[in-house]
């Protein structure tokens, strides 16, 4: 591994549209609204950005190919503007296309924009989406449910869970995101949901019922980055800084060798394992401050904190009964409602969850900060668990 | 001497309660009333004709070499390809090879007697394993007497002079047009003539001379006949027949009605194989088959009978039931009910031909890969060997997944999806001798499915392309029977 990008650039400015389903607006108005929120955070004019990423990952349903969508709506300086799309990582993408133009030298100033305009379908859950000829002819039309409702069956079998004790599990999870998301004023759901609501929600894939599922809404975000030197000329204090990026995705293993239990995610381990090595973290549950994963199914986040090191493998439900992920608990996760809450319009999520690392670590967090963080995590997982793309983005105080 | 030297038999795993089409319509057709008893043989969705074609084929091909197979035909009026040649789909789903004949029976309900005294003198002139399948799925009107009687089936025979179970001692047909029922170019349904007129100026005077030609043929007398295969949708026609031929009455074979239907050009075949299944060496079993004339064959058991362990066949198929009591389940699978489903189920997939070609063994044979330097069967074949610790380049050969044992690693039941019958189960299915690829189950219900349940490979109607009028085709899982 080369020496890494800890500490190299540092963000100077976010912003985040308010999430929902906004049928007020389309694309470009939510790229602005994200976008204007950063720039002045920054204190930038649109000038001084010298290049760009735009994050959109089911583009047929909204902005469209390119990035043109990004340099014509922001009236962008004829600066470099580069599309990316990597599933539900690409928000992440975007920003680690941004910070590493920065690290190399490339650029002084980049901007990172993530946008998706899901409710324009017609029909609830995500798009039908075009997945390639060969998938289309031999794998299952399934849904995004249906491919991560099947780790829970997995699950039992390798842990020996009984179904329901582990849907009551699955059922805290979300109860605890929709009390963070309940402060919210930027989330899509904004109230409390009771674990018997949830737990007698109508099914929707096998054992995911309605509240397993997070939302589906309409949003963007947005991130400014320069380098430590470039921002303290800026007139920026408490700095936070980019600990590590890194991507894992799988590369047929888990779909098609006999090696994987179907029980957990393989990629998230290995960028997890190369994310603290990156970011210096030896001791993830004692350091990490608080992290945002992609729970975009309950069942989702319940494996994903263990494949992040921050449960013990087959501890996750016990963390979850004891309140150690809840908002006042030892590592908060999903302060900010998750994507159960904000929901998940793809190409924003992974820089919506920057977005909440970055006002925790600078207080900015009204109602829902936490006393003094300075390690944030965030976690993407794009596709499905027998093949993925998962990202781990590590963001800290400089100081 | 040819005969059959293998046979086998598929019904659907589905079977329409009678008494829920009668509760249903009686109030309009009062007649179906006295019809509703027993069950129907259905198709889930996702079965045509020769999705059973390949199923029944499949059960008579247990145990013998796929690339001994010669040829292969399908009889049936209901091919879901009027031109691509359906008994091509079926050698592609066996993996049949190119060098082979093919060709499409169809145009009559004879024409699953038709097409085996056809493939029976192929044999004569010398060329073994023959493939012969019959399969019929007839869409009927609501509220119909059809919809009653008719079921969905299929039944496949090995055809050949290598140590027949049944051997051929004379064939004899007739061919007379006369019209019980038609169905026209473009028209969904058939249209149907009296049933007393059939009876006596069709069955009563057309098969009995076909009868007595063909044991004459055979210098047999008629109580020389043990088991008498003629489907009607009426039993008692089917016994003055045997009547008028002089056969006895224990040889009328049962015409399978309570819990199967007639199966049209299939049902021949079916009860054929049903009397195979029953046949003792020596036994005389007379086939007839009825429609715009008649076929009748006369075949006699052999001792390599009691060898032949291998088929399910038609008791196999007949105790794998699963009872439908929701009548409009049936009018849904059968587009017989203009029904919403969603925009979900608006996505447009057409399919690429050149695509579809280049991938033909993956899609339609679940041909995967073996790497030759590491033994890891995968699915599907790649340039470069998943197994981590070999990944090498280069180093797969062909390797069929449809007849390996597998089990399920996880599943799910999903309300989201757009299927004809939710929810739709899929998950990953492991084999368990290597591989595993993400598939859909089909023919299961609520809570049957658990992770290690073991399953078998079926071969589906995977989608249709409604705007092009494709129908595309794969491979699904289904927990395994005995």
């Amino acid at each position: 591994m080369g020496a890494g990008i800890r500490d190299k650039v540092a963000i100077v400015g976010m912003g985040c549209s308010k999430f929902g389903e906004r049928w007020d607006v389309g694309a470009e108005e939510l790229l602005v609204e994200a976008y204007e929120e950063a720039r002045k955070d920054a204190g930038i004019t649109t000038g001084e950005i010298q290049a760009a990423w735009l994050s959109t990952a089911l583009e047929d349903f909204n902005v469209g190919k390119s990035a043109l969508p990004l340099s014509m709506t922001l009236r962008l300086p004829n600066i470099p503007v580069t599309r990316v799309e990597n599933y539900c990582a690409s928000g992440t993408e975007a920003f680690r296309g941004a910070a590493y133009a920065v690290a190399a030298g490339a650029c002084d100033i980049a901007l990172a924009a993530g946008v998706e305009k899901l409710k324009d379908t017609g029909y609830g859950g995500l798009p039908n989406r075009t997945r390639g000829i060969n998938s289309d002819m031999i794998r299952p039309n399934n849904t995004a449910p249906g491919a991560f409702a099947q780790l829970a069956s997995a699950y039992r079998a390798k842990h020996n869970v009984k179904k329901e004790d582990l849907k009551k599990a699955i059922g805290m999870v979300s109860e605890k995101s929709h009390a963070n998301g309940a402060l919210n004023p930027k989330a899509h759901l904004q109230k409390a949901v009771s674990l018997d609501t949830i737990l007698s929600a109508p099914m929707i894939a096998e054992p995911l019922g309605l509240f397993d599922c997070c939302g589906v809404s309409d949003g963007a975000a947005a991130a400014i980055i320069t380098t430590p030197e470039i921002a303290r000329s800026m007139g920026k204090h408490n700095l936070i800084t980019v600990k590590s990026l890194q991507l894992a995705l799988s590369n047929g293993l888990e779909a098609e060798h006999n090696s994987w239990d179907g029980s957990y995610f393989h990629t998230t381990r290995i960028a997890a394992k190369r994310a603290y090595e990156e970011a210096g973290i030896t001791r993830p549950r004692e350091e990490i401050s608080l992290f945002e994963v992609h729970d975009c199914f309950s069942i989702t986040e319940l494996v994903t904190v263990e494949d992040l090191f921050i449960s013990p493998e087959g501890g996750a439900i016990k963390d979850y009964m004891d309140g150690f992920y809840n908002a006042d608990g030892k590592v908060p996760c999903q302060i900010d409602g998750g994507l159960k809450c904000f929901g998940h319009p793809v190409g924003a999520s992974g820089l919506r969850m920057l977005y909440e690392m970055y006002l925790q670590l600078l207080g900015r967090a009204g109602k829902r900060q936490l006393k003094d963080p300075r390690i944030g995590m965030t976690h993407n997982l794009g596709g499905m668990p027998n093949a993925n793309v998962s990202s781990v983005a590590i963001i800290g105080r400089l100081d | 001497m040819v005969g059959i030297t293998s046979f086998g038999a598929y019904i659907p795993k589905l079977r329409l309660n009678r008494k829920s089409i009668a509760e249903a319509n009686a109030w309009g057709n009062a007649g179906l009333k006295g019809m509703a008893k027993g069950q129907r043989a259905m198709c889930n969705w996702d079965e045509d004709s020769v999705t059973m074609a390949v199923a029944a084929a499949k059960d008579a091909l247990r145990g013998v070499k796929s690339s001994a197979i010669s040829r292969v035909f399908l009889a049936t009026t209901t091919a879901p390809f009027l031109d691509r040649q359906n008994a091509g789909i079926v050698s592609a789903a066996l993996h049949l090879g190119h060098e082979i004949a093919s060709m499409d029976i169809t145009s009559s309900q004879k024409a699953g007697t038709t097409g085996l005294i056809a493939a029976l003198d192929i044999a004569k002139s010398g060329e073994d394993n023959i493939l012969f399948v019959a399969s019929e799925k007839r869409r009927t009107k609501a509220a119909s007497s059809q919809e009653m009687q008719y079921g969905h089936g299929a039944a496949a025979l090995l055809v050949g002079a290598d140590k027949p179970v049944a051997k051929l001692l004379a064939s004899h047909s007739r061919t007379v047009d006369f019209i019980d029922h038609y169905r026209a170019e473009g028209r969904d349904f058939d249209y149907q003539w009296e049933e007393r007129w059939i009876r006596d100026e069709g069955y009563m005077k057309i098969v009995p001379p076909a009868i007595d030609a063909a044991l004459k043929k055979a210098k047999l007398k008629a109580d020389a006949i043990t088991h008498f295969v003629m489907p009607t949708v009426f039993p008692a026609v089917t016994r003055s027949i045997g009547k008028a031929a002089g056969l006895a009455d224990k040889a009328l074979r049962d015409t399978l009605g309570d819990n199967c239907g007639d199966t049209g050009v299939a049902h021949p075949l079916l009860m054929l194989v049903d009397a195979l299944q029953d046949a003792k060496a020596g036994d005389k079993i007379m086939v007839a088959g009825f429609g715009n004339g008649c076929d009748v064959l006369i075949f006699e058991a052999t001792k390599e009978l009691e060898k032949l362990k291998g088929p399910r066949g038609v008791k196999g198929g007949l105790a794998n039931g699963r009872e439908e009591k929701n009548y409009n389940k049936f009018l849904t699978f059968n587009d017989l009910i203009t029904k919403e489903f969603g925009i979900r189920a608006e996505a447009d997939m057409p399919t690429p031909m050149s695509a579809l070609y280049r991938k033909n063994d993956m899609v339609l044979g679940l041909i995967g890969g073996i790497c030759t330097a590491c033994k890891t069967p995968q699915y599907p074949k790649s340039d470069v060997c998943v197994n981590p610790e070999c990944n090498k380049t280069h180093t797969q050969e062909d390797y069929t997944f449809a007849d390996k044992a597998a089990h399920v690693m996880s599943w799910t039941a999903d309300y989201l999806t757009f299927t004809l019958d939710p929810p739709g189960h899929y998950g990953m299915v492991e084999f368990d001798a290597g591989g595993r690829f993400m598939a859909d189950f089909t023919d299961v219900a609520v809570g049957d499915l658990d992770v290690g349940m073991p399953v078998e490979m079926v071969f589906r109607v995977k989608s249709v392309d409604e705007r092009r009028g494709f129908i595309r085709y794969f491979w699904k899982a289904v927990p395994r029977t005995a």
